[in-house]
């Protein structure tokens, strides 16, 4: 632990840190451009020099060991010179084009300069000129004005695991570019226009739209998949423009994946914002009370257990919360469930759907076993925690399957229930590397539930885990992947109808035994419409408002407030930051003027008192879940299968399927695959 | 000098031959294990060597292969290096020395030489498709400045018609004779050494 003055403050650092962090511990600011805390240090920008005691020189705080007794000093007229030499540098080749720069109002470069930049150039020549590269539809470029940090190339090599990015040639040529010119083969690239301190890579999706000043700025939780990513949404008036990611060390740390920052503009496509009525096959456009009365009519007339309501992949707890309340007793109906496949669901411990080990777990874990799971594509976020386990401690991983690349090497088996079976069984290797292993997590995906013998995987895998010990209070290995943003919350709340892990409703559905289906936000189902009387509740005009007879338009999830519980089990709330289109409302707000119209009394008298009761539901619910002890599961089918893993990954929702960047990055990826020029 | 880029036409594979693949093996084995990627300039070198001076694209997947590196990072080499020429040059390939000292003892006049009998223009192929030339920094011969070195072989002590001479033998498909074009024996001054007069030339 060294101890060292920094402008005559004492601190005390951890070994290994540098002068630069040590300055921060201190509360002084260095200015960086290459500098970023979460990639490995370049030292190449030189903004962060220092003055240091018995150095002639300064010295690049960034790249300097904080060693015992070293005295800097960062306020004094020799660091000052030294940094405005450094910004007349970097400025010598910078193009003065700010007011037609995307970055302008939160740039490095800008704001720096505002400091230690010189009012006039003492630069004469000519500036260099560079062409735009070619880096996808995610990324803009404009080259010339890149200071060469080389921020991107880390990030793309460390933590996106994709080398893609470098830089060509040398000295004043160099450039920084693609392979090739190609796109970043990543869910993780448009973070490199985060990273971007100028504005050599901007959004392309956003170009020219904004001013970062002009934008009201919510901080929120992003739907796209199960992780819960902490995101900030800009928006100017209704549209949203653009998401950005919030720090939070538990969750995403600084990442988002392209889909939670690019799908956004399908918030403004394919919008339902009217209540509809289909007569002969079309479509009108009608009132609220007249939808409401339709309903009411049709509730009425039909018998409750003919009645039933699917929950879909992007609702917040406070819709399936009321749309519970609502079934059980405005309608005096069971039949609600948030599952749109077969998968396999044990609903007694609160575990058995939950990420156990926690994403911050992975770092710790020894070996990380990939049951039917694809997490590059499923958990964006949580294979890059993955892959920065398995470069810190080099984490043995084996995946059951061969999923492609995965951004870190790993070991793949057969994909055969055949393979889970003698693992169970102890009869191969695996068995014995996850007895041996201190954290070993399984991470299971909704592929191996969703299979044949998915109850004998789960049940049994659980059962080898607690007989090993593995099942503890303080470390408990067992992982399930959920597939979207309100599989956990539905779960806590109670929204499936199940006896044995299968899928009652949508069996029955299946069966046309319902002669009334509510879908709230429900686009993923596959069933063959016959008599049935088809409600929608959502935002977008997806498949499930193709086969509705009534449509009700809801909000998207920047447009009310609501809970959301990640699959870790972490409520979080995502807060309003737009607002409903034209006639449609809050989800909740729907639901609850339902009931007042069929009831003449409503389910709660306003948001607080869902809120609460809500809360109250929760905390129930773990509290009852805490105090469980899981009973004997019964006889167990197996069957021998292969377990497929399909993603798509820039179309599983509703917003990214009518989002038109996403289908850009989808098409891009066909192609790609299609020529055979990936690698 | 700005960036080289890539040649536009390139070949669509490129394999190492048996002698530069024992070579490439005889590199990779001089690092520790899993250091393979530090042999990449040899095996660029390598590469060059096999195909007619010049570097293609698909030599540097089948590097970034061999040496299981990513593509790009072998480009970020093949590109950052002046001597890796990216696209193809001449079976003679010229290049003509114009750093300071050999400037200052007439560099250009060379260059003119070079105009003259092969092409207008730095890396364009002669007329009969044999030559080309190009301009580099300081190739560490300053004390028999001027100079230039086709393929493998240092040119010394020349001028503008020594240089044509030369370059008219190469055209002519012959080898001339490399080394200092004044008589001098490596870079020994002009009329004979003064001082370590009992060693013989080494």
């Amino acid at each position: 632990m060294p101890k060292l003055k920094v402008n005559n403050i004492e601190v005390e650092v951890e070994d290994g840190l540098t002068v630069l962090q040590a300055c921060e511990k201190a509360g002084v600011e260095i200015p960086r451009f290459c500098y970023h805390e979460k990639l490995s240090i370049a030292g190449n920008c030189r903004m962060c020099l220092v003055e240091m005691e018995k150095s002639p020189k300064p010295v690049a705080s960034c790249a300097m060991p904080a060693a015992e007794g070293m005295n800097i000093k960062t306020n004094t007229e020799f660091v000052e010179k030294a940094r405005k030499g450094v910004m007349e540098f970097l400025l010598a080749n910078h193009p003065l084009d700010c007011p037609v720069c995307d970055q302008g109002g939160e740039c490095d470069l800008q704001d720096q300069s505002m400091f230690y930049g010189v009012d006039k150039s003492r630069f004469k020549e000519n500036k260099r000129q560079v062409p735009e590269k070619n880096m996808g539809p995610l990324i803009k470029t404009q080259m010339t004005r890149c200071i060469h940090c080389t921020r991107c190339v880390r990030f793309a090599t460390e933590i996106a695991g994709v080398p893609e990015i470098g830089a060509i040639g040398r000295g004043e040529d160099m450039q920084i570019t693609t392979y090739l010119e190609q796109s970043m083969q990543s869910e993780l690239s448009a973070n490199v226009v985060d990273l971007c301190p100028v504005g050599a890579l901007t959004s392309k999706p956003y170009v020219f739209e904004a001013r970062p000043w002009e934008l009201k700025k919510t901080e929120s939780i992003d739907v796209m998949d199960a992780i819960g990513s902490n995101i900030r949404v800009d928006t100017y008036g209704w549209e949203v423009k653009r998401i950005l990611p919030r720090i939070n060390e538990d969750i995403n740390e600084e990442w988002i994946s392209d889909k939670t920052r690019h799908a956004c503009d399908g918030l403004s496509n394919q919008r339902l914002d009217t209540p509809y009525i289909k007569y002969n096959g079309k479509f009108e456009k009608a009132s609220w009370s007249e939808v409401f009365n339709i309903i009411k009519s049709k509730f009425k007339n039909t018998d409750k257990e003919k009645i039933c309501g699917l929950t879909g992949d992007l609702v917040n707890m406070e819709t399936l919360y009321i749309f519970k309340e609502f079934f059980n007793k405005t309608l005096g109906s069971q039949n609600i469930e948030s599952r749109d496949n077969y998968s396999y669901l044990n609903p007694e411990k609160r575990e058995n759907y939950l990420f156990n080990s926690s994403i911050n777990g992975i770092e710790e874990a020894d070996f990380i076993f990939l049951l039917g799971t694809n997490p590059r594509f499923e958990a964006t976020i949580l294979n890059a925690r993955i892959r920065k386990s398995y470069l810190q401690n080099k984490t043995k991983i084996i995946s059951l399957n061969e999923v492609g690349d995965l951004t870190y090497p790993y070991q793949s088996l057969d994909g055969n229930t055949e393979t889970v079976k003698k693992i169970i069984e102890g009869k191969h290797e695996v068995s014995d590397l996850i007895k041996q292993a201190k954290k070993p997590m399984i991470i299971m995906g909704q592929s191996a539930l969703k299979s044949k013998s998915s109850k004998y995987i789960f049940e049994s895998i659980k059962q080898f885990l607690d007989e090993n010990n593995k099942l503890s209070n303080d470390w408990n290995a067992l992982n399930i992947i959920s597939e979207n943003a309100s599989t956990v919350g539905a779960f806590d709340l109670g929204v499936y109808k199940t006896t044995d892990g299968d899928n009652e409703v949508l069996k029955d559905l299946e069966d046309h035994k319902f002669e009334i289906v509510y879908l709230l936000g429900l686009d993923t189902i596959n069933f063959e419409k016959k008599n049935e009387f088809i409600i929608y509740q959502g935002s977008h005009g997806d498949k499930g408002a193709e086969i509705a007879d009534i449509i009700l338009p809801g909000a998207a999830y920047t447009e009310q407030n609501g809970y959301f519980t990640n699959l870790e089990g972490k409520l979080q709330k995502a807060y309003k930051a737009s607002y409903p289109p034209e006639l449609a409302k809050d989800d909740w707000v729907i639901i609850n003027e339902l009931a007042e119209s069929m009831n003449h009394r409503k389910l709660f008298n306003d948001k607080d008192e869902l809120d609460s009761s809500l809360i109250n539901q929760i905390n129930l619910h773990i509290e009852k879940n805490n105090s469980l002890t899981s009973s004997k599961v019964k006889e167990l089918i197996f069957e021998n299968e292969l377990i497929k893993i399909d993603n798509d990954y820039y179309y599983s929702n509703v917003i990214a399927r009518a989002s038109k960047t996403m289908s850009e990055c989808r098409h891009l990826k066909a192609d790609l695959k299609s020529t055979g020029t990936e690698g | 000098m700005s960036l080289r880029k890539p040649a536009k036409e390139q070949p669509e594979k490129f394999e190492f031959t048996a002698d530069s693949l024992a070579a490439a093996k005889e590199m990779i084995s001089k690092y520790p294990e899993g250091k393979q990627q530090s042999a990449v300039m040899a095996l660029l070198y390598i590469a060059q060597k096999q195909n007619d001076n010049w570097i293609p694209l698909a030599a540097m997947k089948y590097i970034g292969k061999f040496l299981d590196m990513p593509y790009i990072k072998v480009y970020e080499v093949a590109t950052f290096y002046t001597m890796y020429n990216l696209s193809p040059v001449g079976k003679h390939f010229i290049q003509v020395c114009t750093t300071t000292p050999c400037m200052i003892r007439g560099a250009y006049k060379l260059v003119e030489a070079c105009k003259e009998k092969i092409s207008e223009n730095e890396n364009e192929l002669s007329t009969d498709k044999s030559c080309s030339w190009m301009e580099v920094e300081c190739l560490g011969a300053c004390v028999n400045a001027p100079m230039m070195q086709i393929n493998d072989d240092y040119y010394e002590d020349l001028d503008k018609e020594k240089t044509l001479k030369i370059l008219d033998e190469i055209l002519d498909g012959k080898t001339p004779k490399p080394g200092s074009y004044r008589g001098r024996v490596n870079n020994e001054p002009e009329n004979n050494r003064k001082t370590l007069l009992d060693l013989k030339n080494a």
